[in-house]
């Protein structure tokens, strides 16, 4: 049978007779192509914040909550990866997929569907709706982005809609909140008799694509719809930035711009910050008795987690460039311009958006990789992912600069010096990623070519709460970071700073635990140009990058000799400039992070990949850091 | 008649797809973008580097490279002189 006869004579298809009485409902699954705005509903219903971005694959895992923002505390909604149909091709729709029909262990069978679709293609979005209205559960059609149908003068016919499909049919602007009414009064008819006279359903039989598209195409002729205009703004702006010459410029100058701001604006924020936690930890200081309690909060655990803290204006900064970015859509664009880069080192296109994550961190990068549906490239995305910078980096890579390099400028002020060190750290880390890449790619990874698909999602406005929540939500995280972390990480150092006690006494700080643990390794960090204090740094943020700078804050504070001044000026008293300009090569490097390797294994399901990254990693960092301290020690 | 690939096709210029010569892997997800057989599609631009360039099929906008976009026929129906 053809595709095209099986829609022509739809064969009547009655959806199994509901059960009689009250249906006790317990789960409701969401679910929707990709970039539909899923999350975003998930965010409104639940109240939760699962990460939403304007670009096609930001959910990649299932994640559950209580709809507790339309009072149904009663009921879990879970938020699934955005899927085409229920074919599978990679790991992200796979898990859609188990998760709907019930398949997934540990999560229960959804008793509900909310089918979220975005309104402004209603042909292609529907496509989706055949297969899931054929799981047999009773299912909300959610059209999505009112708001932006009504802007570009689109028009749907919900009930004619409702009428066709066989299920009920609601026009909801999840970003603005609109619409969202229709969904508890579903929820309670769906738990109890579901007799809304929408039951006979005309489905394509044959659930191919050709044959789901033809009955889609059908469904919106019948009803009427009116596909919104283009976007003219999507059109002016692409054809700007995605101009030859404009486009990559542009890319170039954003980049550029973060770094400066970093510095120009986030400097003297962290300073000032850096002053005001200074004072109010000597405050505090004065009320406690002066023995070892005040040495053990004040040197040990303050002065530790306040050299930690000060960097959450510039880790705040960075992260609002990335939202904007993410938000707008221009991520995408940027994906199809490295598009010809990512292939010269046989990458997948797909990597690129994974890969430009991980600026912030590798952990959802990693997670990322799932919508890459060639193996072997997602391996090689995986094992490339850490070199890219992220923001656990930034704290040691600004106070180093801060510390080392002068504040010259550039073009009449535009750019200034420190500005394009950290610049030059990035690119180090990307041409690592590059490099093992090609290397993956020309020995062991021999990957078949998988094919670069990439839709353009049109540009939208960054919303203010959305920034604005993503920048709560980063601090926070950053904070509590600082008060388990690195305060847990810097206790353990202050505790083996003063060990063992002699006749009631504590340690000096060289004679310590920690300093003999110090000393002994410095042999071989001594020709990087690492003194020992450094070596205790490097092995405490084997937890997390930004944990040095805290374990670095607490011996400083500790030593008599540098008690006085602050870190920077601390560690310009006690390293060279190669020594200094190494630390943050290595850094670029190394994996210094556990949680990465911890998500690698999970991924990739053994050890052998996150041993491989750790040793290869530390070894380039080693040898990297040794060169730049050998070569400035020769140079200055 | 005027059967052509979508990766010779000229920026500027739309078309009706005539048959797609993929992996079924492959034409499975360009299907579920709208890439099928009846329809219309239409060149928008290329990315600063020449490769890939953008479709606009059924309202959405889509990035392929040429190696995939080759094995993509589209009759013509408006024929444009390549702009830029």
């Amino acid at each position: 049978m053809s595709c095209h006869s099986a829609v022509a004579e739809p064969i009547e298809e009655i959806t199994p007779p509901p059960p009689t009485g009250t249906v006790r409902m317990r789960t409701v699954a969401l679910i929707g192509p990709p970039n539909c705005g899923k999350s975003t509903l998930f965010n409104r219903l639940t109240g939760l914040r699962q990460k939403v971005a304007n670009y096609p694959g930001v959910t990649v895992e299932h994640h559950s909550g209580r709809m507790k923002s339309i009072g149904r505390n009663d009921l879990t909604l879970i938020d699934l990866p955005g899927i085409y149909s229920l074919a599978t091709y990679s790991e992200d729709a796979r898990v859609a997929v188990e998760v709907l029909t019930g398949k997934m262990r540990g999560v229960p069978k959804p008793d509900c569907v909310l089918l979220v679709l975005d309104a402004t293609h209603l042909n292609r979005q529907l496509m989706l709706a055949a297969p899931v209205f054929s799981i047999g559960l009773p299912t909300l059609v959610l059209l999505n982005m009112s708001d932006q149908l009504d802007a570009r003068g689109g028009k749907i016919d919900t009930l004619a809609l409702a009428r066709e499909l066989g299920h009920p049919v609601a026009l909801i602007s999840a970003a603005q909140g609109k619409g969202l009414e229709s969904i508890p009064e579903f929820l309670l008819r769906a738990g109890s008799r579901p007799d809304d006279g929408l039951r006979p359903v005309q489905l394509p039989v044959l659930q191919s694509a050709a044959s789901c598209r033809s009955w889609a195409t059908q469904v919106t002729s019948r009803t009427k719809y009116q596909s919104p205009a283009v976007s003219l703004w999507t059109r002016r702006l692409d054809s700007v930035l995605l101009h030859p010459v404009f486009g990559p410029l542009f890319f170039l100058a954003v980049v550029v711009a973060v770094f400066q701001v970093v510095f120009s604006l986030g400097q003297p924020l962290s300073d000032g910050m850096g002053v005001l936690l200074t004072h109010a930890g000597a405050k505090a200081a004065i009320l406690l008795p002066d023995n070892w309690l005040r040495a053990l909060l004040q040197d040990g655990l303050w002065n530790g987690v306040q050299s930690v803290l000060v960097f959450l204006p510039q880790i705040l900064l960075l992260f609002l460039f990335i939202g904007v970015l993410e938000d707008s859509g221009y991520l995408a664009r940027a994906a199809l311009i490295a598009d010809r880069l990512m292939r010269s080192i046989g990458l997948n296109g797909k990597a690129f958006i994974p890969l430009l994550s991980a600026y912030a961190c590798a952990v959802p990068a990693i997670m990322a990789t799932r919508t890459i549906e060639n193996k072997r490239e997602r391996i090689a995305t995986i094992l490339v992912a850490p070199f890219m910078t992220c923001s656990a980096r930034l704290p040691i890579y600004t106070l180093i600069i801060a510390a080392f390099i002068p504040n010259q400028k550039f073009l009449g002020g535009i750019i200034g010096l420190r500005a394009i060190v950290m610049l030059g750290l990035y690119v180090l880390g990307f041409l690592a990623a590059l490099i093992t890449a090609k290397m993956l790619n020309s020995s062991v990874m021999k990957a078949v070519q998988a094919p670069f698909i990439l839709e353009l999602p049109q540009y939208r406005w960054p919303t203010l709460t959305s920034l604005g929540m993503r920048l709560y939500d980063r601090g926070m995280l950053f904070l509590k970071k600082a008060g388990t972390v690195i305060l847990g990480v810097t206790f353990l150092v202050w505790v083996m700073s003063v060990l063992p006690i002699h006749g009631g006494q504590f340690s000096d700080l060289s004679t310590s635990v920690i300093g003999h643990l110090g000393h002994w390794i410095e042999p071989v960090l001594r020709p990087l140009g690492f003194n020992w204090k450094i070596g205790i740094g490097l092995l405490s943020s084997i937890v997390a990058r930004e944990v040095i700078v805290g374990t670095l804050g607490t011996l400083y504070g500790i030593d008599p000799a540098t008690h006085a001044l602050g870190l920077q000026a601390a560690l310009r008293h006690d390293i060279t400039l190669g020594g200094a300009i190494a630390l943050v090569v290595f850094f670029a490097f190394a994996m210094q992070c556990t949680s990465t390797l911890i998500v690698v294994r999970r991924e990739t399901n053994s050890w052998k990949l996150p041993a491989m990254q750790f040793f290869y990693m530390t070894g380039v960092a080693y040898v990297a850091a040794l060169v730049t301290n050998q070569v400035i020690m020769r140079l200055f | 008649m005027n059967v052509l690939a979508l990766s010779d096709a000229k920026v500027g210029s739309a078309g009706v797809v005539e048959r797609i010569d993929l992996p079924d892997e492959v034409s499975h997800y360009l299907a579920h973008l709208g890439f099928l057989p009846g329809t219309s599609v239409e060149i928008l631009r290329r990315a600063p580097a020449g490769d890939p360039r953008v479709y606009r099929i059924d309202g959405v906008e889509v990035g392929l490279r040429n190696e995939t976009a080759k094995y993509i026929f589209l009759r013509l129906t408006s024929e444009v002189g390549e702009a830029a």
